[in-house]
């Protein structure tokens, strides 16, 4: 069924959430606050070289250390094949990240898993740690993007050829794919230009920095069977992954799905989990483990770094007629960059008649990326937005209508292939113009910039259930760990169909052996794709109910009707009877069938594409380079929002995480190889006292494939922040910063070197 | 060496427990104790998800060590509210929806508990600097400190909880 345009009760409305108070009163248990008899604590030995070869490991000196259960090294994995997986998000390979958990022959990045020990306390595994003797052969690395690129540059992986170069190339190189995008004819359409911009841009690599470092307990008991309780993005990912890197039945793991500290696609894959059931295996005890926050810099995440150019080319009237992407992405010691999405969404949310994209997939002596949020579109859409403010001031056109005039609409084909159906990237521009924002004075000094993001959002496999306790209250499943509120959405979902307040229901997240698959929390899916699943549950429960209250009063189930929590009769020629509401039929339900309840797995089609669009004002210290951010608002489509709180705060949130891309953020190297910020005071994400309020505004163009008509909210609103904040530090000084953070260093070195010729001018 | 045998006062109740010299306040709360709704995000002291109060002063339990602890009186995320009646910045936390993952939210309501028993009316610009020291990496602090701001209006009486 469909709610769109129904009279809706809960959906839309702000109860507080189901997990609320166990999270403000310290009570929610978290991936490191589990505890169990027996437990030992494990440690991770990581490489302190950037590229080694491994000659030998020597862990008898550890083993001997009292205390210690077990020691742990890529032997004690199966030699798994290379296969391509499609279980976390974005492209994955079984053996890759076997070799990431522990190095099989090479460390391949600085802080790369080497050995992994298990002892009875922190202290000891420590001690452990350091008794355990690797000899290394160091090689020469390669840290940038371009660098690996090079002929001469140090090769990772000596069975990687080019994918997707024709013909296989005959040497093996860092490049591990090669995408290419083409509409149209690209320099037929630049010939034909009357306008033309270019630049070059760079980011460097982010990570998500979720606050809460992994953590897990495993427990690998004698008949085989494997608990593990852990926080992540999927517990039916971290199942998948543990089975196939150590050779389990899935069945004969039962994955329980911790709290979630913030993961924004970093928590995807995993790095502890099977080295932690491997110890477990090996002491014949449970064994939690934890990074501390200098390991989750180290050897997690982060998001890749890269250099994109971009051109554009457009008439005298601003219909731009060309445009041209090249994008070499960073995907870390192991390919699996997100040069895919973003070789699409740079383009994404344009008309454009010809197009030419090429992207690279590049590996380096990186830690192996992880999704982040919009995995890919962010990087792109930074080149792209700024060239398309660059192209509004050579234009002398508003760059908002610049947008509307090129902007995607239903029934444009993207150069991709799609075409774009039931979007609201105009409807967007239109909320951005006409928003006090936009034509608020600004100050001497202060610049004013804005820029566009686009995610695909998904769906996919997904499974919800609605249970009806014997007193008629509810309780809600969902497959999906709950990284934003989506237990509030769902229930509320469920709410609304049952015609049930909110705080009737409650819902949960059960492990893995007790509620069908479902793929992991990421892509923007959840409210979509799960909330789907909720929903045909509780129509499903709501046609058991009419069929138990017709049952009651011996009249055909057509002549049945729901509505507010009760079954009525519909009509006066149904009969008269008293309605029955949800806790009379619960405590009539041994006599109508036995327990009321459903369980529903869906593959989700049709989430609908997500646009946003950021208007930021800045001032410029002059002095320090310092850029602060005087006034935010991001507007988006988000279809429908289910809880509009926890819509308001994945804008805000992705908003700021952007800025921090923008202006702060950025791993650092050596000149070994090695990270020189590791840690959250040189690392440094947005403070409050660095931002001011985000004023989120909600467009709602409905998704017609979801019942209630949402959109994926999560992913759009990390993608234009730093091309607004880039457009606005353009504005207050004239100046185009084209490399990411524009951090104040940077920021100053430019202010410097315009300096002289301003002041001769 | 033998462990240090410590007396403190946590949440109300007078606490004893054992902690070896390097262990953290945030480490003895957390594996000694049991009162994990402290946080461990860096163990450096630069996100705050630990933050308690000792003898009325806020302080990244991640920076003091369990045996400076001794005759000290601390209270820690489970010491705020009062049974079951929540504290007012818990509930503003909760109505404002100032939460989405929930792993920094020990250290900001500690962190701002502190804040209104200092200054009750602080201005936004102050609230923002009070919790530079709390990282949190979902709201973007909107939501955090629009919570903070209407507790602390509720603490002074100006409006009804």
């Amino acid at each position: 069924m469909n709610y769109i345009t129904s009279d809706l009760k809960v959906v839309g409305s702000r109860p507080i959430r189901p997990d609320g108070v166990e999270k403000v009163t310290g009570r929610a248990q978290f991936g490191a606050d589990m505890r169990m008899a027996g437990m030992l604590w494990g440690k991770v030995l990581r490489s302190p070289h950037a590229h080694a070869k491994i000659v030998s490991i020597d862990t008898s000196a550890a083993e001997k250390l009292p205390g210690v259960k077990a020691v742990v090294t890529s032997k004690d994995f199966p030699h798994i094949a290379n296969e391509e997986a499609f279980v976390g998000e974005g492209p994955m390979n079984f053996r890759d990240l076997s070799r990431n958990c522990l190095a099989w022959d090479k460390a391949l990045y600085e802080g790369h898993a080497i050995a992994a020990v298990a002892a009875t306390s922190q202290a000891i595994a420590d001690a452990a740690i350091e008794l355990i003797d690797v000899k290394y052969e160091v090689l020469p690395y390669v840290i940038d993007v371009e660098d690996a690129m090079a002929d001469d540059a140090p090769v990772l992986h000596d069975d990687l050829f080019s994918a997707g170069v024709d013909p296989k190339p005959a040497k093996p190189s860092n490049i591990a794919k090669v995408v290419t995008f083409k509409k149209g004819d690209a320099e037929a359409g630049f010939k034909d230009a009357d306008v033309v911009v270019e630049g070059r841009y760079t980011t460097k690599a982010v990570h998500q920095a979720y606050i809460e470092p992994h953590a897990c307990l495993c427990s690998y008991n004698a008949d085989g069977q494997v608990m593990i309780y852990s926080s992540s993005q999927g517990h039916f990912m971290v199942r998948a992954y543990c089975s196939k890197l150590l050779g389990i039945d899935l069945a004969n793991i039962r994955a329980v799905p911790l709290e979630i500290g913030g993961g924004f696609g970093g928590k995807t894959l995993v790095y502890l989990e099977p080295v932690a059931i491997a110890l477990s295996k090996k002491a014949g005890r449970p064994v939690k483990m934890q990074m501390t926050r200098d390991e989750v810099f180290r050897a997690s995440g982060p998001t890749s770094g890269a250099t994109v150019e971009v051109k554009l080319g457009a008439k005298k009237d601003g219909s731009i007629v060309a445009a041209k992407q090249v994008l070499k992405y960073q995907a870390g010691a192991f390919p699996g960059s997100p040069i895919g999405p973003g070789c699409m969404c740079g383009f994404a949310m344009y008309d454009i008649p010809n197009v030419d994209v090429v992207g690279y997939d590049v590996v380096s002596n990186r830690p192996k990326v992880a999704a982040y949020r919009a995995p890919g579109a962010p990087i792109s859409s930074w080149a792209v937005e700024c060239a398309m403010d660059d192209l509004a001031r050579k234009l002398g056109k508003d760059p908002i209508e610049l947008r509307e005039q090129n902007g995607a609409r239903n029934g444009t084909k993207t150069h991709y292939g799609p075409t774009h159906q039931n979007i609201g990237f105009l409807e967007t521009l239109k909320a951005a113009k006409n928003h006090p924002h936009w034509k608020a004075p600004l100050k001497p000094g202060q610049g004013r910039g804005i820029a566009c993001g686009f995610w695909f959002n998904i769906g996919g496999e997904s499974t919800a259930g609605c249970h009806i306790a014997e007193d008629g209250t509810v309780v809600a499943t969902s497959g999906n760990p709950d990284i934003g509120g989506s237990r509030a959405s769902i229930g509320m979902m469920v709410a609304e169909v049952l015609g049930v307040p909110a705080d009737r229901v409650r819902t949960i997240i059960p492990d893995t052996s007790s509620i069908n698959f479902s793929f992991l929390t990421g892509g923007s899916r959840v409210t979509f794709a799960t909330g789907m699943a909720a929903t045909q549950a509780a129509e499903r429960v709501v046609e058991d109910l009419k069929r138990r209250a017709a049952q009651v009063w011996e009249i055909p189930v057509e002549a049945v009707e729901w509505k507010d929590g009760k079954a009525y009769p519909a009509g006066s020629n149904a009969g008269a009877f008293e309605p029955l509401d949800l806790a009379t039929l619960a405590l009539k339900a041994g006599r109508t069938g036995g327990p009321i309840g459903s369980e529903v797995s869906v593959n989700a089609q049709g989430a609908g594409p997500g646009f946003g669009c950021h208007i930021c004002d800045v001032e410029v210290d002059h002095e320090t380079g310092a850029v602060k951010i005087l006034r935010y608002t991001a507007i988006q489509d988000v279809g429908k929002a289910i809880h509009p709180s926890y819509v308001e705060g994945q804008i805000q949130g992705g908003a700021t995480q952007g800025i921090g891309w923008a202006l702060n953020e950025e791993y650092i190297y050596d000149a070994k190889g090695k990270m020189d910020n590791s840690g959250f005071l040189d690392y440094r994400v947005p403070v409050a006292s660095d931002v001011p309020m985000i004023e989120a505004v909600m467009v709602e163009v409905p998704n017609p494939r979801h019942p209630f008509g949402a959109r994926g909210v999560g992913e759009v609103p990390i993608i234009p922040p730093m091309a607004a904040v880039g457009n606005a530090i353009c504005g207050a000084t004239g100046l185009r910063l084209y490399d990411l953070p524009m951090s104040p260093p940077k920021v100053r070195a430019a202010l410097d070197a315009v300096a002289p010729k301003m002041a001769a001018e | 060496m033998a462990k240090h045998h410590v007396s403190a006062v946590i949440n109300g109740e007078p606490t004893e427990f054992l902690c070896e010299t390097q262990q953290t306040l945030l480490d003895v709360l957390r594996d000694e104790i049991g009162l994990t709704g402290s946080k461990e995000g860096c163990a450096s002291g630069d996100c705050g998800a630990c933050s308690v109060i000792v003898d009325g002063s806020l302080v990244c339990s991640c920076l003091m060590l369990g045996c400076e602890a001794e005759g000290t009186t601390i209270t820690t995320i489970e010491g705020i509210a009062q049974g079951d009646h929540l504290h007012p910045v818990q509930q503003k936390f909760l109505e404002h929806a100032a939460l989405q993952c929930g792993f920094c939210t020990p250290g900001l309501i500690v962190a701002s508990k502190a804040l209104l028993d200092e200054n009750p009316n602080p201005t936004e610009e102050e609230a923002r600097y009070w919790l530079a020291g709390n990282l949190c990496r979902c709201t973007g602090y909107d939501k955090v400190i629009r919570a903070v701001m209407d507790a602390a209006a509720v603490m002074r009486g100006e409006k009804a909880a």
